[in-house]
């Protein structure tokens, strides 16, 4: 798996990312700089990693989704390529209009450190196939807007077309107000666009893989991804 | 040419930060608040002075990144 990670000013999780990807693929991940238009020749998956692009001014991503790069990454989704957006890549994914919604701030306004409980949703997708459907993961989040919104209509198709991939819920599964940590419409965690290549998610499965994290159930999800591009090739 | 943005959120969208200084007005003392909603503004200013030109510019600017049209209104205010 040949992938290429975004980088912005103020994007800090790239090397987690970069660790996360290389044990799960064996290659060195590409890092990619913002001004950049185009891709590594060969690009499996593009990465936006997370942290605080531009200083989260104006909204989070909102700066970074109009990079020149972006424009690239477009035409890699279009032509079906796999995009992985984490925290503040999941924020630009939803401002560059790769994937619908905006996240907002956190209900009850606090930066969330900490680790969550996520449900996996379904386990056909290729961000998903490390897990089976309706299997608990733990993973770390750490956001101060991370309570997805959308229109009425626009969460209803989410979930009718099974593009929630991930939400939040408790230690057993149980997905409630009280699992949901930032309010997010429907305890969405992670969801993909209509075509099912471009996944984000707002919790961090890269710092879950190694067992010095304490805890390497992230690691679904990268072996998932490897496995999916095993079968395409 | 000056000109002001007015960037709001669309109602019905749930804006904490606005009912957190709402609730803090309101500890405040401040009489008479019944709610408050937070946005932003943009004080931008123009080379040129073709009006129309500069509505068409402004207008562009808050499409494609002064506002997230998914949860947000503006509004463009040109002053002479």
């Amino acid at each position: 798996m040949k992938s290429a990670i975004l980088v912005f000013p103020g994007i800090n999780r790239e090397r987690d990312m970069a660790r996360a990807l290389k044990l799960a693929s064996g290659n060195e991940a590409a890092m990619v700089w913002h001004a950049e238009t185009a891709l590594p020749k060969g690009t499996d998956l593009v990465v936006v990693p997370g942290g605080f692009s531009y200083g989260d001014y104006l909204r989070c991503g909102a700066i970074a989704a109009r990079a020149p790069v972006m424009d690239a990454v477009r035409d890699f989704a279009a032509s079906g390529g796999l995009v992985l957006g984490v925290c503040n890549g999941f924020q630009i994914l939803c401002e560059s209009g790769l994937l619908p919604g905006i996240l907002m701030r956190n209900s009850k306004l606090k930066f969330i450190c900490r680790d969550v409980h996520l449900r996996v949703e379904r386990s056909d997708s290729p961000f998903t196939r490390g897990y089976n459907a309706g299997q608990v993961i733990r993973v770390p989040v750490a956001h101060g807007e991370g309570n997805y919104a959308a229109d009425e209509e626009t969460v209803k198709r989410l979930q009718r077309e099974g593009r929630v991939l991930y939400r939040y819920c408790s230690a057993d599964g149980v997905v409630d107000d009280t699992s949901n940590i930032n309010g997010a419409a429907q305890s969405i965690a992670g969801i993909v666009n209509e075509r099912g290549n471009v996944l984000g998610m707002m919790p961090h499965p890269e710092n879950h893989v190694e067992d010095i994290m304490g805890c390497t159930d992230g690691r679904g999800l990268f072996a998932g991804l490897v496995a999916h591009l095993e079968k395409a090739a | 040419m000056k000109a002001r943005v007015t960037v709001t959120l669309k109602s019905g969208i749930l804006d904490p930060q606005g009912k957190a200084i709402e609730g803090a007005l309101k500890s405040l003392g401040v009489d008479g608040v019944a709610s408050v909603r937070q946005g932003k503004v943009f004080d931008i200013e123009l080379s040129g002075s073709d009006k129309a030109k500069a509505e068409a510019a402004l207008k562009d600017a808050a499409d494609k990144l002064l506002a997230n049209t998914v949860i947000e209104n503006y509004a463009i205010e040109l002053k002479a």
